[in-house]
């Protein structure tokens, strides 16, 4: 009976004597004996922990795809990038790790300064004066976003680009359901929004939030000034979903004229980690603050006069505000926060640029490889790209996965797999099925990338 | 070493370690010796021109930045960020988690969070290449491992909870409350019926509301009844056929088990409302009771309270819902499922017919899914109904000593937690629940969640959870019991803590004066 429960026999018979009980089943009396189990639960029997450790193991080796047996080229949010030792040994200390939300400040200034820091970190990328503690990742940060422009604008259209994340547009749709927002896509032309004319909406149908991806998720880079006029025109708020690490190399989104900026913040320190946990990343301009979701930071002094931190603006909080709440996010992710404050601060601002152009180098040279194959075009022509940038080759997109993985490459994403067989009314079924979206990043060598790209034009013939 | 230099490593330096005092053999956990000094911020540590990153030697070809960024898009200056060595950036970060209380540390009995022991086999597991490593974009072929965790997490959380199916996807309680509701709204769309409202009791989760409003419905709050339960006339009061249903905690937060709960699922079915579980209080009955079994049609579980996986200082946590077999299909997708005999991949991905769709990017937190895999391979059946006994057997002896020192609204037995009143000692003494959670920081333990539920004045919220011995609570309740003394005694606790690496902080000047970040510091 392996487990971590420290009470003894005779401990449990004098807490029960203590009691004025005599069996551990006394203690569920007030559960109605009709609705008692009556049986044991149907799982398997308790294992040691050795035993349950080789069994985990055994599951990680049936993952092909795990990143130290398959070179990844493989982005669409999640990113191969660099976590080094010391990130991981210190965001894993265990005070970091086994806290909960900082309720008592008094006993728990490290998760409160390292979020500050983050904060500070985060609103610097992003190019706006206030960050949150962080959201659940970069879909539910949009879908805070989006209820955020929602209720400052007074308007439930959202214009939404074809360049957001398909994953992140479902998730969004998803949510929309209980909101009533009417979220509609707005298509790409080679790579690029193309944002419908205000004049021809009907009053009723003017939007309240426009989202862009910067760069989108087809890696091109967008022109952020051109839905800025649409938002100055109309009074929509504008999102911007921006990549933190292409964040070392372009003008921040809020420089460009967003009103919110989200991100996925897996690049800064997270392990790919199959998908979760990962953070948001959510900063807003100042007017904004009051309409912020999720849990906030500030500094303040305690009753000597220290320095201190401490969460703050509760009041927008749905402990107090119960169902007026715009949001019910009540926690944060701030074991992510942690890492990603440690990992930007061992990058700092030269290693922070280095990572993005890196990234670029690389996107530049595996693109050019590319393209120059026989049968392999760009699938957004000569929009630039940065970090990641989409395919087509001969043979479907999923058949290449397979193929490449053969070979020992994760050679990408299937665009199908994200935006389905039919394509999405940018790209249509035919793009979809034959598409790949493909992603370099500061780890892969020239080596890799050489090998690669041999290893496509052997596979997609 | 210690900080002072005491010597000798490892040699039986006792600064700062409270014994028990009660029991013979063992002693308390908690012992925490914390830093008392200020740390700058990272920025103030910064040294232009100091770094400490190094990336990988790649042969890639060095094009400048401008052959790579079109210029209207270029930033001119790099990020500013901090500037620190390795070696900075390692006692920055170390001094800080030296400032912060943790369950590692000492006992957490933080009512309603369940704050138990969290194994550390489930860091090793949460740290392996093959389950870390993973790209979520790989498709079903090149990642049947994970796909084999979800399916056989997903099969455990539908055994221990009665259910049929389960989306592992919400990143978190408030996630998966959010996914319940957009579940109860599809399956009365799919009946033809708009229904508008939800009945929540007074006493739940604040969440619970909030979520209420973003999945469209109204709430309509129903009184809990002299015994701490909901009150079930005034619940008959508010049924009719436009009530979508009802969110229930059971035990609810008073650390209570609804002993109505057949008759309030029959009240909700009869007028076609479904019951929605909110598993926060679910480590109470673990092998007892289930919810499907009390008649719940949506479960969501909170894997960082119930199975252990580590709560990160406020997150990450993993909310997945689980269903009755009538709401099976509009679960959202993709969901993992095991592929019929003969195919070509043991696992694969389905989506359901009437999905809600996606409520997550990927496949959900899925590290904090195979720790709490894992929790539960090493507690099987028969230990995880140890869990709950224990759970509840800890929260009554904390009631029972403690019913002299405190107020105890509903003296009978509880479940996980038990809830105590300051009441008493403010009337007399002017001392408050708050000042109560305060000094117990002196003693080393965590604080009692205060003030909740809102329904009980002046609330001490105690969860010991399972994995404190008797030691611990007896060290437990002699502090709380000493802090009531001194209360009597007329010693100020408005000022406690004093030895914490801070004192009570300024709440008001954070709202008032907000510095958000360092960069908004008045100079």
């Amino acid at each position: 009976m392996p487990d971590y429960l420290p009470h003894t026999e005779d401990e449990l018979v004098q807490m029960l004597t203590f009691l004025g009980l005599s069996s551990l089943d006394e203690l569920f009396a007030a559960v109605p004996e009709a609705l008692r189990l009556g049986r044991g639960l149907e799982l398997a029997d308790g294992s040691p922990e050795p035993d349950v450790l080789a069994r985990m193991e055994s599951l990680g080796e049936a993952n092909r795809a795990r990143s130290d047996r398959l070179v990844c080229f493989a982005g669409g949010g999640a990113y191969d990038h660099e976590v080094p030792p010391v990130v991981r040994a210190l965001a894993g200390r265990s005070e970091f790790v086994t806290s909960y939300t900082p309720y008592q400040p008094e006993v728990a200034q490290g998760c409160l300064q390292a979020v500050f820091e983050f904060q500070t970190m985060v609103a610097r990328l992003a190019g706006l004066p206030v960050s949150n503690a962080s959201l659940y990742d970069g879909a539910n940060a949009l879908v805070e976003a989006v209820n955020l422009g929602v209720a400052a604008s007074g308007r439930q259209t959202v214009w939404v680009s074809a360049g957001i994340q398909p994953h992140w547009r479902a998730v969004l749709r998803t949510f929309a359901a209980g909101t009533g927002h009417e979220v509609l896509d707005i298509p790409l032309e080679n790579g690029r929004t193309g944002w419908p004319m205000v004049t021809s909406q009907a009053a009723d149908e003017t939007p309240g939030v426009l989202v862009l991806g910067y760069p989108n998720y087809l890696g091109c880079l967008e022109d952020i000034g051109a839905a800025r006029r649409i938002c100055d025109e109309t009074g929509a708020l504008l999102v911007v979903a921006a990549d933190p690490v292409a964040a070392g190399l372009l003008r921040s989104p809020g420089e460009c004229g967003a009103d919110v900026v989200v991100g996925e913040g897996q690049p800064l320190g997270t392990a790919l980690s199959f998908g979760g946990p990962y953070l948001g990343l959510f900063a807003v301009a100042q007017k904004h603050v009051r309409r912020l979701p999720g849990r906030l930071v500030g500094e303040t002094v305690d009753l000597e006069g220290t320095r201190a931190y401490v969460t703050t603006l509760r009041a927008r909080e749905q402990d107090i505000r119960r169902e007026k709440a715009t949001s019910n996010v009540c926690t944060n992710q701030t074991l992510m926060a942690v890492y990603a404050a440690v990992q930007l601060g061992w990058l700092g601002t030269t290693g922070l640029r280095e990572v993005a152009l890196r990234c670029a180098r690389g996107t530049r040279f595996c693109r050019e490889g590319l393209w120059a194959l026989d049968g392999v075009e760009p699938l957004t022509g000569a929009t630039p790209t940065l970090r990641e940038f989409a395919i087509r080759t001969p043979i479907p997109g999923r058949l290449a996965i397979e193929r490449l993985a053969d070979e020992g490459y994760l050679g990408g994403l299937a665009l199908a797999d994200l935006i389905g067989d039919d394509g999405d009314g940018s790209l249509g079924g035919d793009d979809a099925v034959h598409g790949l979206l493909i992603a370099v990043t500061e780890r892969r060598t020239k080596a890799e990338v050489e090998g690669f790209v041999r290893t496509m034009d052997k596979v997609v013939r | 070493m210690t900080a002072d230099g005491g010597g000798v490593d490892g040699g039986g330096v006792d600064g700062g370690v409270r014994t028990a005092g009660g029991a013979a053999g063992g002693r308390a956990t908690s012992a925490p010796i914390m830093g008392s000094e200020a740390e700058p911020t990272l920025f103030e540590l910064s040294q232009p021109g100091r770094s400490s990153w190094q990336l990988r030697t790649t042969g890639m070809p060095e094009w400048d930045v401008d052959e790579l960024v079109p210029a209207d898009h270029r930033r001119d200056e790099p990020v500013p960020l901090a500037e620190v060595s390795e070696r900075d950036l390692v006692g920055h970060f170390t001094r800080l988690s030296h400032r912060q209380f943790s369950v590692d540390l000492g006992a957490y009995p933080l009512g309603s969070c369940t704050m138990k022991y969290n194994p550390k086999l489930c860091d090793t597991v949460a740290g392996l290449p093959g389950l870390a490593g993973v790209h979520p974009g790989a498709p079903p072929s090149l990642s049947q491992g994970w796909l084999q965790i979800f399916v056989e997490l997903e099969e455990a959380l539908c055994e221990v909870t009665g259910m049929a199916a389960a989306t592992l996807q919400p990143a978190a309680g408030a996630a998966g409350e959010l996914t319940g509701l957009l579940l109860m709204r599809a399956y009365h769309q799919s009946r033809g019926e708009s229904r508008h409202r939800v009945i929540i009791p007074d006493s739940a989760h604040g969440t619970n509301p909030a979520s209420v409003t973003l999945g469209g419905y109204e709430t309509v709050t129903v009184p809990s009844d002299e015994r701490g339960c909901v009150d079930l006339a005034a619940l008959r009061s508010v049924l009719d056929t436009d009530v979508a249903g009802i969110m229930l905690t059971n035990p609810n937060t008073l650390g209570l088990f609804e002993e109505d709960i057949e008759a309030i699922a029959a009240a909700i079915h009869e007028v076609g409302g479904l019951l929605y579980y909110d598993g926060a209080n679910l480590n109470a009955i673990l092998g007892v009771v289930r919810p499907g079994d009390m008649g719940f049609d949506i479960v969501h579980m909170n894997l960082h309270k119930t199975f252990a996986t580590p709560h990160g200082g406020g997150g990450p946590g993993a909310g997945p819902v689980a269903v009755s077999r009538r709401l099976v299909e509009f679960l959202p997708g993709p969901r993992p499922v095991r592929l019929p005999a003969g195919a070509t991949l043991e696992y694969g991905t389905m989506t359901p017919a009437r999905s809600i769709g996606r409520v997550h990017s990927w496949h959900g937190n899925a590290l904090v899914l195979a720790r709490a895999l894992a929790y539960l391979e090493v507690h099987g059946g028969d230990g995880l109904r140890r869990v709950a006994e224990r759970a509840v057997l800890n929260a009554n002896w904390i009631r029972r000593r403690l019913r002299d020192s405190y107020d105890v609204p509903f003296d009978r037995p509880c479940m996980h937690e038990v809830v105590l009143s300051a009441a008493s000692l403010r009337k007399r003494y002017g001392t408050k629940a708050l000042d109560v959670g305060k000094r117990l920081l002196e003693f080393g333990f965590h604080s009692p969640t205060v003030y909740f539920p809102l329904i009980v004045d002046e609330a001490l919220m105690i969860e010991p959870t399972e994995t404190e011995s008797l030691q611990t609570l007896e060290a437990l309740a002699a502090a709380l019991e000493s802090i009531a003394a001194e209360a009597a005694a007329g010693v100020p606790l408005s000022e406690a803590p004093r030895t914490t690496p801070v004192r009570r902080v300024d709440e008001a000047r954070a709202a008032r004066s907000l510095v958000p970040t360092f960069d908004a510091r008045p100079l």
